[in-house]
């Protein structure tokens, strides 16, 4: 079986694993667990997009 | 100064060698999540399970490579250290020689790189329920 993902497909999915990792393995409790996984998903989701408009800017 | 070390020390969790601290990362290492599986944290474990098995076997279906021990360069033998934290993944997939594709399109590049972030998350994971097994954290 052969899955093609586009780039911000994979970058998506990528960043959800990890975070749901990074959540429960950095943090003590479930709450701060959960914050922690969001908080890494939006980095991670921002560093996608700040990193396409850099790659954006710089080919023009 | 040493009022506040005492305080310190009381307030710090006991960590306690047993043989939980040993089971768990091994059987973490060998099925991704299942060292927290055993300490009862269901939730958790599966979270890992699930998450670690999605990156791993994304990977292999998008025709990533898998590293071997004797890769021959620095760069091989990373890739066979990220690798290798997959455990019981990494193993079944040598077994069956999965992970043998050229890398002829870009994702099959992310493909790689999916298996070998899923190994290391999986180290971190270990880590975390060696301690738990100690104490260390609830």
């Amino acid at each position: 079986m052969t899955i093609t993902l586009n780039h911000f497909s994979a970058a998506l999915v990528f960043a959800v694993c990890t975070s749901i990792v990074f959540g429960i393995t950095h943090r003590d409790n479930a709450r701060e667990m959960f914050r922690y996984g969001i908080y890494c998903f939006a980095m991670f989701l921002g560093g996608i997009f700040v990193a396409g408009w850099a790659m954006w800017i710089l080919r023009r | 100064m040493a009022n506040s070390t005492t305080e310190k020390a009381k307030a710090a969790p006991t960590e306690t060698v047993n043989a939980m601290s040993v089971l768990a990362p091994a059987v973490g290492w060998l099925i991704p999540g299942a060292g927290h599986l055993i300490q009862k944290r269901w939730i958790r474990g599966a979270l890992l399970f699930v998450s670690i098995m999605t990156l791993f076997l994304l990977g292999l279906a998008m025709q990533g490579r898998i590293y071997k021990a004797n890769g021959g360069d620095i760069l091989e033998m990373l890739g066979f250290v990220g690798d290798v934290g997959a455990g019981g993944l990494y193993i079944l997939t040598l077994a069956n020689d999965w992970g043998q594709g050229a890398i002829a399109f870009a994702t099959a590049d992310f493909g790689t790189k999916f298996m070998i972030v899923a190994g290391l998350l999986n180290f971190i994971a270990v880590a975390d329920a060696y301690h738990i097994a100690i104490g260390k954290k609830q």
